[in-house]
């Protein structure tokens, strides 16, 4: 592995208020200066990347790799691959997996496979409880000491308050925080949609979002009973915002994270009954789509995730109610994100921020900077590069994406991950 | 049946992408079958070799009655598929029975399924005309179709009426299939039920909400009473049958704030003494049996026209 001088691109690294032109010299794995002009040092590989932003490794902390058990939707090797692809360079894994993360042996499994196969980074996240079944805690004390940053029973929401009460207690004991998949399930009853408009009009029995903020309310008041480190997963309608803004406000430890899908799509992309529009939370009315974006500008929403979900066509070549919630979005998410920069919603330094900077600061991950000394996770980026999405040329190995045949513009050209080039798009590194 | 049609469409999966050009095409031809069922002989051979399958997914006895016989009367060849006989039980799913059906090279599948979208996912997989006969709570068209023929019949009209949608709304794909189409055809809408089994939005689709029958009835020209489906988990939503009918059954007193003329539509089947008193189901104001007796000509109508049935219905 080569040292590697970039040359000539714009750095964005919001962590050190950096926004300006200069050239990015890794050393044996680390981010070993960030200057103006740096004269490579012999057997460096020099890659020219005018025109190109260069920024901190993007994160996604919100990822379905499906392995152990569902490789036939993805693995840890193409999941990760798609990762690269799509200019992330660490991702955190979900552990609604089969079996399910809530023992050290399947972490290890995780890590040991990550090691062997992985492209980028990969972080476990354990879960909450034992079986995801919201009855008994999972040995979370074991599943950090195997590699979980954080525990959360996503897919499932820890419905029982008191069960809640205490994983948020033992959870800040161990200092993990605890990502919450907020729905009040007796208020969603599996409505395969969200409850309007739209729904009202194509007859799809809906969820109303009073099912996610009743969730996140109730959490919210545990989280000031117990001091604990909360996050509330793919955060989706405007009552949440307003619930997090104000505990904010209060200095609580919460924070929040949103899909590119819920800043992007309503409830009308549900009509023709789309099974890729299928996912949970679903996707909201237009006014929660605004207060999505508006909370993502001003911070109340501190991050960017995917809630990468592949799904085989076993189990989305159905009717919509029938198939299983979810969409693939690793190798889109920068692509629609930079949609609201170019739209004057975001700046690209808060774009960084929201992908990289703040994932790794929420689960106190190394990366979100290019500070010199940090690992060389680096992420280039061609904010003009049009391109359409074709499913047939993801490198996940699930195509559920409701984002096919959109006309996207920027993406991720080179991942380079502990200073080696994970991803590179053709004919750019010479 | 030398006229040119208003009726472009390949499918009749709801009313709300018909127009109203449309919907008069199918009343008008279906005024036209309706004779068919006085003559001795009640059998035209318009769609003589064509196959219609009847693909009834979710339980029903006089929708697939009513299509079964509105194919033979047509003279097309007509098979019924229903659940309890269907591979759906051993799990195939929807996507595999269609490709199995198009194997078979039908003309028209009729659908019948608890889940909306379920008709529209199955023309992406087939190649025959697909006819919607009730997919969950989004579209019932042919039902929609046919009240529409018994309005126009019995009014001589539809523009301009003010028409009472009265029950389980929610669950409704009858109330969903009816607004579109008598918004289409120019009625006033109203829609009246407990705000429980009103969905939210309603209004979005241009109908007036009351969450008291009387003011809803208040002038009305045509009143519509709907089942409470208790199959679709409607019990939770009221506290029981017998204060929904004290609150919102049709009743003789009930009746009177109507137009005197008002007549009393029902899809079926009816719930008596719940949604309506039987002396008003079975009162000179109800055109139930009307209802059921059009069913099968604008059937014909719409398969008719799916299905390019020769002019020789004469």
């Amino acid at each position: 592995m080569p040292d590697i001088l970039l040359r000539g691109g714009r750095v964005i690294d919001p962590a050190r208020n950096v926004d300006a032109g200069a050239d990015v010299l890794l050393q044996n794995g680390k981010v070993a200066a960030v200057e103006a002009r740096l004269a490579p040092p012999s057997g460096t590989k020099v890659i020219e990347v005018e025109n190109l932003w260069v920024v901190p490794g993007l994160i996604d902390m919100h990822t379905h790799l499906r392995e152990p058990g569902q490789e036939y939707k993805e693995s840890i090797e193409t999941g990760t691959a798609a990762a690269a692809a799509g200019g992330f360079t660490a991702v955190c894994a979900m552990p609604n997996t089969v079996p399910p993360n809530d023992t050290r042996a399947v972490t290890e499994l995780i890590v040991r496979r990550a090691r062997e196969v992985g492209v980028v980074r990969v972080y476990p996240i354990g879960c909450i409880t034992q079986g995801q079944k919201g009855e008994s805690l999972a040995e979370m004390g074991d599943l950090q000491e195997a590699g979980c940053v954080a525990v959360s029973d996503d897919g499932k929401c820890v419905m029982n308050s008191e069960v809640m009460r205490r994983a948020l207690e033992y959870a800040r004991g161990l200092g993990l925080p605890v990502i919450q998949h907020a729905e009040d399930t007796s208020l969603s009853a599996n409505g395969p949609a969200h409850e309007g408009a739209a729904t009202t009009r194509i007859g799809l029995r809906g969820q109303p979002a009073a099912a996610e903020s009743a969730m996140v309310a109730r959490d919210l008041e545990l989280v000031a009973l117990t001091g604990a480190r909360y996050h509330v997963a793919h955060a989706s309608c405007a009552e949440t915002v307003r619930l997090v803004r104000e505990v904010k406000r209060r200095g609580l430890p919460v924070t929040a994270e949103v899909t590119p899908h819920h800043l992007m799509l309503t409830d009308e992309a549900c009509v023709g009954y789309d099974t890729n529009t299928r996912v949970h939370p679903p996707l909201r009315s237009q006014e929660d789509v605004a207060a999505m974006r508006a909370a993502l500008a001003d911070g109340t929403i501190d991050a960017v995730a995917t809630d990468h979900a592949p799904h085989s066509p076993v189990e989305k070549d159905v009717e919509f109610e029938q198939a299983a919630p979810g969409m693939i979005g690793l190798e889109t998410a920068l692509a629609l994100c930079l949609e609201l920069v170019a739209a004057g919603i975001l700046s690209p330094a808060v774009l960084v921020t929201r992908m990289s900077a703040a994932p790794a600061k929420i689960l106190g991950l190394p990366g979100g900077t290019l500070a010199p000394g940090t690992a060389a996770d680096v992420t280039v980026i061609d904010p003009r590069a049009a391109w359409t999405c074709d499913p047939s040329r993801l490198r996940s190995r699930s195509r559920n994406t409701p984002f096919a045949g959109r006309a996207m513009r920027g993406r991720g050209v080179m991942t380079i991950v502990a200073g080696s080039i994970v991803f590179a798009e053709e004919g750019r590194v010479g | 049946m030398n006229q040119a049609h208003a009726f472009t469409q390949k499918h009749l999966l709801g009313m709300e992408h018909l127009s109203a050009d449309e919907i008069t095409t199918i009343l008008d031809l279906g005024e036209r079958f309706l004779e068919i069922a006085d003559r001795p002989i009640k059998k035209v051979p318009t769609l003589r070799g064509k196959t219609v399958i009847n693909l009834f997914l979710e339980a029903s006895t006089r929708t697939r009655t009513s299509f079964e016989i509105a194919a033979k009367r047509l003279s097309a060849d007509s098979v019924s598929f229903s659940a309890s006989s269907s591979s759906t039980t051993k799990g195939e799913t929807l996507i595999d029975t269609a490709n199995n059906l198009d194997a078979m090279s039908p003309d028209i599948v009729v659908i019948r399924h608890a889940q909306a979208g379920s008709p529209h996912l199955l023309t992406k997989h087939i190649d025959a005309a697909v006819v919607n006969a009730g997919d969950g709570q989004h579209e019932h068209p042919t039902q929609a179709l046919l009240d529409a023929s018994t309005i126009r019949a019995h009014k001589g009209k539809i523009a301009g009426l003010t028409v009472v949608i009265c029950g389980d709304i929610d669950h409704s794909r009858v109330a969903r299939s009816n607004i579109f189409s008598l918004r289409k055809l120019g009625a006033r809408v109203r829609v009246a039920g407990p705000r429980s089994l009103l969905p939210l939005g309603i209004e979005s689709m241009g109908v007036e909400a009351f969450d008291r029958i009387e003011p809803a009835l208040d002038g009305a020209d045509v009143v519509m009473m709907l089942r409470i489906q208790l199959e679709r988990n409607a019990g939770g939503r009221f506290p029981n049958t017998r204060e929904y009918a004290r609150l919102f059954g049709l009743n003789p007193r009930r009746l009177a704030l109507a137009k005197p003329d008002a007549i009393v539509m029902h899809p079926g089947p009816i719930n008596r003494g719940v949604e309506m008193s039987p002396s008003v189901a079975d009162g000179p104001r109800s055109v139930i049996l009307d209802q059921v007796a059009r069913g099968v000509a604008i059937r014909m109508a719409a398969l008719y026209l799916l299905g390019g049935g020769s002019d020789a219905a004469e």
